[in-house]
């Protein structure tokens, strides 16, 4: 059974044990525009809450994706290297980033929910 | 976040509710509230544009009649020659030619399109710039022109392989134009001025039109199938392609026409030995890079992956160590490549095709190319 959260910069999580799937919203991409590289984070590096972890470029621009809770990173998505697009057309599934080890789950206290994050987004 | 009396203030265009009504994504730029894009978005707009047609609303730049007090065309090209390093004399009636306005300093205080419209210049000049071009004009040229500004009017380019096709539509003459041809034409009934020129690199025109009629004929040129509305994310990267400047970025105060590689733009009648040699601002300093060279000088790169270099990215000769060498003055992913384009200044002994380099992007420094420069090939039809 996962759980999916949302942060204030558009970042999902869906939380699985203590481990955490993270990506950007629908509502992300679509502010975005089309998306041409994405930079991931390394396997086993070590997060800090709110760190820069990953980078989008669209072709205007690159935004930072934050690391939404603290932990390490135990996968990424080599599927965008090769297909940045992919988070343009499957922003919450196909595009994931990064997987994450939660370390403290203290820190999905400040977590929005689905129903929070599209009152944030409305 | 622009604040509501910010949004307020800025100015719009003629066509403000075309585009609005076309679901243009509105953004502040120059003092306009502008389209940076439509819901196609940059990259299929982008490609739209190489492929077919384009229609983008230029109306925030400014447009400016020097009009010779004495009736002699003539009168009004010396006078300009002595704002710009450029042969305006030698400007054919129907022609138009690429220019800039220099400073003591040789730096370049915008660049423009002049073109003869027969008995008088026609300037198109940058929307940020073209308050203090038109100050510029009037402090220097009063004596001998009628500086007017043309503050009625829109303007509108339509570029693309079918733009010939979808202007021809509505003005019979325009196939007959070749590149960098200008003049008035009537389109679609419509007293217009029309250039075969644009920002792109792709065949096109630009056609400055009565504001009061403006929405009236990008409707009109929107009704063709092959056309479609461009925003400004996609005019950038179209331009990046194309290697061509953009002011404030790639040149501005601080660089020459030698440095910011613009040496075609300057004939020879300019430059020492000519018949009209100097006689415009910074003359000695632009003539000195003509004659013995300028230390550093803008050029087109190319990185190996596929992390886009962008507008301020420092660069570096070497992987590891050393002083900056230069800087990115423009950058992003070129659509039609499928690959990051940027351009920016280098010491000119490391501004040979090929000179490996390196640019440093969130703390890595990532390997790039002096590229040459349009990265898409140009299709004017000369």
């Amino acid at each position: 059974m996962t759980t999916t959260l949302y942060t204030t910069d558009h970042e999902w999580l869906a939380i699985d044990g203590d481990v955490a799937t993270v990506g950007i919203t629908d509502y992300a991409q679509s502010q975005l525009g089309d998306v041409v590289f994405v930079e991931l984070p390394k396997v086993g590096r070590s997060l800090k809450k709110a760190e820069a972890a990953a980078v989008v470029e669209s072709v205007k621009a690159a935004s930072d994706v934050y690391a939404p809770v603290t932990g390490d990173v135990l996968e990424t998505n080599d599927a965008l290297a090769a297909e940045p697009a992919l988070v343009n057309s499957d922003a919450q599934g196909a595009a994931w980033f990064f997987k994450i080890k939660i370390a403290d789950k203290s820190e999905l206290g400040g977590l929005m929910d689905e129903a929070a994050y599209k009152a944030h987004t409305a | 976040m622009l604040a509501r009396d910010d949004r307020e203030s800025l100015k719009r265009t003629p066509l403000y509710d075309l585009h609005v009504s076309l679901g243009g994504k509105m953004v502040p730029f120059a003092g306009y509230d502008m389209p940076v894009q439509y819901p196609a978005g940059v990259l299929k707009e982008h490609l739209h544009t190489r492929n077919q047609a384009g229609l983008f609303d230029v109306s925030h730049m400014g447009q400016i009649a020097l009009r010779p007090k004495s009736g002699r065309i003539e009168d009004a090209a010396r006078a300009l020659e002595r704002l710009v390093p450029q042969d305006i004399l030698a400007i054919a009636p129907g022609r138009q030619r690429y220019a800039q306005f220099t400073n003591v300093d040789g730096g370049l205080l915008d660049d423009l399109m002049v073109a003869n419209f027969g008995d008088h210049l026609f300037l198109v000049v940058n929307a940020a710039c073209k308050e203090e071009d038109e100050a510029h004009l009037r402090a220097n040229l009063s004596d001998t022109c009628v500086i007017d500004s043309l503050t009625d009017r829109a303007l509108i380019a339509l570029q693309g392989p079918k733009a010939e096709s979808a202007l021809a539509k509505l003005c019979a003459e325009a196939p007959t134009m070749k590149f960098m041809d200008a003049g008035p034409h009537q389109v679609a009934g419509l007293a217009c001025f029309v250039s075969r020129s644009g920002y792109t690199g792709e065949d096109g025109f630009e056609i400055s039109v009565p504001a009061a009629a403006a929405e009236h004929l990008a409707k009109t040129l929107l009704e063709n199938p092959d056309v479609m509305p461009i925003g400004l994310g996609a005019r950038d990267s179209l331009r990046l392609e194309a290697g061509l400047c953009l002011y404030g970025h790639d040149i501005d105060t601080a660089t020459t026409p030698v440095e910011a590689a613009l040496e075609w733009s300057v004939q020879k009648s300019r430059r020492t030995g000519g018949a009209r040699a100097g006689g415009f601002p910074g003359a000695e300093k632009i003539l000195a890079h003509f004659d013995h060279g300028a230390s550093r000088r803008r050029v087109g790169l190319r990185t190996e992956g596929r992390a886009p270099v962008r507008e301020g990215a420092l660069l570096f000769a070497d992987s590891a160590g050393g002083e900056p060498i230069g800087k990115v003055t423009s950058g992003g992913f070129g659509p039609s490549l499928n690959a990051p384009v940027a351009m920016g200044y280098v010491p000119t002994g490391l501004s040979a095709l090929d000179t490996k380099l390196f640019a440093e992007v969130r703390g890595q420094r990532l390997p790039l190319a002096v590229a040459a420069m349009p990265f898409v090939k140009n299709t004017y039809k000369r």
